[in-house]
């Protein structure tokens, strides 16, 4: 957190508007209209609103398990409290931007459909997926500490190597799972009536 | 493997945080940044698209100029051209009437020469001839030149048309003008007593007949009366040579054109 949030104002520090910019708002600004590509082409229809909040999801899953390797490092992803605090922060976040975005009685009227009969489906539905957000990472990481850490006591060479790297590659896979699947409620719940018959 | 309900609270309020965090010092500057250069881009292009105009308007007129000048400079060359050419022919006709000019006056001139020429020939021929007839006259026949001429002189006079005695007499009568008589030489008083005689007498005239040299005619005697002249000259049939002579050399020179 303290490097993200340091970083980023060291990097935002000298911005310039003007055609030539430096190497750092490069890539910075190469990130963020990344993004925001991503999440317009999900389907939201106003990313930058939403940037903040997916953006950082992101952000803190992708950092956390860049610094496994760090040796002696634990993951907070592979924390079930800390996947749970994200996943609730999802469980929160959709209906919230929901609400904001189509009203609290047009929100509401989104769990009756199609009939009445789906009411408890679409709320078992909403926890469920909230659930599998929460366990899907926090076991996909746990288990990639876990197998670093069997291969260690068996081969300690070579393999934890391999498995390290694997381990980066799947953090990054996770958290650009986390991402979209978070986006995916947002833009299902925040979608109007004119854009659901289109 | 449980949730630590602390934990968990303490990672959503952190999450939250950051996220406010880098709002506030990445995802805003950031936005704001692109928001703002695409801004300068749209003002820049807004610009640029103006300054293409006014270089477009710029260039027509500077075309308009370049054709305006171009079709003038073509003006002034086909103006040009035409004075030259009219000078050319002006100065033309000039050079040949000067042309024509010198060549007359070389012609007269060596027409002049070729006259002089002549006349030269003539009067040395004439004199030659009559030098040669004298001798021949005095050696062969024992006679003078002189006396021949006078005597063919005065034969002339009597074999004169009726006429024209009648016509003279006349003349001479109502001017009153003496007759004249011309020699080329000055004449004995024998011959000239004699012309004197036969003119009183052919024309009727009791006064004086003033008696002058005239070295032009050569050898030979003429008696001049009102404008009316009877003559005898050796000048005559040299004359009638010349103009053989010159008859001869205009058929020379047709042979030569040719």
């Amino acid at each position: 957190m303290l490097i993200l949030a340091g970083g980023s104002a060291l990097m935002t520090r000298k911005l310039s508007p003007s055609i030539h910019i430096s190497r750092w708002q490069s890539f910075l600004e190469i990130l963020v209209t990344f993004f925001l590509k991503q999440f317009e082409e999900v389907g939201l229809r106003n990313p930058a609103r939403y940037l903040p909040y997916l953006a950082t999801l992101f952000l803190f899953i992708a950092i956390a398990n860049l610094c496994t390797v760090i040796p002696g490092y634990e993951p907070p992803t592979g924390s079930l409290s800390t996947t749970a605090a994200l996943a609730l922060s999802v469980f929160i976040a959709v209906p919230l931007y929901g609400i904001i975005e189509r009203g609290l009685g047009d929100y509401l009227q989104s769990y009756l459909k199609p009939t009445v009969i789906m009411l408890p489906f679409n709320i078992i539905s909403e926890l469920s997926r909230t659930l599998a957000l929460a366990v899907r990472l926090f076991g996909n990481m746990m288990s990639g500490a876990m197998i670093i850490a069997i291969l260690l006591t068996i081969a300690p060479l070579v393999f934890p190597v391999l498995m390290s790297i694997l381990g980066l590659l799947t953090g990054m896979v996770q958290a650009y799972i986390f991402t979209i699947q978070a986006t995916v409620y947002i833009a299902a719940v925040t979608r109007t009536k004119s854009e659901e018959a289109v | 493997m449980l949730i630590d309900w602390f934990t968990l609270i303490a990672q959503l309020v952190n999450f939250l945080i950051l996220a406010w965090l880098l709002k506030r010092f990445l995802y805003h500057p950031i936005v704001a940044a692109l928001d703002a250069r695409e801004k300068k881009i749209a003002s820049e292009l807004q610009h640029a698209t103006m300054v293409e105009d006014e270089a477009k308007k710029s260039m027509s007129e500077l075309k308009q100029k370049h054709d305006a000048l171009d079709k003038q400079r073509t003006q002034i060359m086909q103006q040009a051209a035409k004075e030259a050419d009219e000078k050319k022919a002006k100065l033309f006709i000039e050079a040949h009437q000067e042309y024509e000019t010198l060549r007359a006056r070389l012609k007269e001139s060596l027409h002049n020469e070729q006259k002089n020429l002549q006349q030269e020939i003539i009067d040395r021929i004439t004199s030659e001839v009559f030098s040669i007839a004298e001798k021949v006259l005095a050696e062969l026949a024992d006679l003078s030149l002189e006396d021949r001429i006078v005597k063919v002189f005065c034969e002339r006079l009597q074999n004169t048309a009726k006429s024209d005695i009648t016509a003279m007499t006349g003349l001479f009568h109502q001017s009153n003008h003496p007759p004249i008589i011309r020699s080329a030489y000055t004449l004995t008083s024998e011959n000239c007593e004699r012309v004197k005689k036969n003119v009183m007498e052919l024309f009727g005239i009791d006064s004086d007949i003033v008696v002058e040299i005239d070295t032009n005619l050569i050898s030979g005697i003429e008696l001049s009366m009102n404008g009316y002249s009877i003559k005898w000259n050796i000048k005559a049939y040299l004359e009638e040579l010349n103009v053989t002579n010159e008859a001869a050399s205009r058929q020379g020179e047709e042979r030569g054109g040719a």
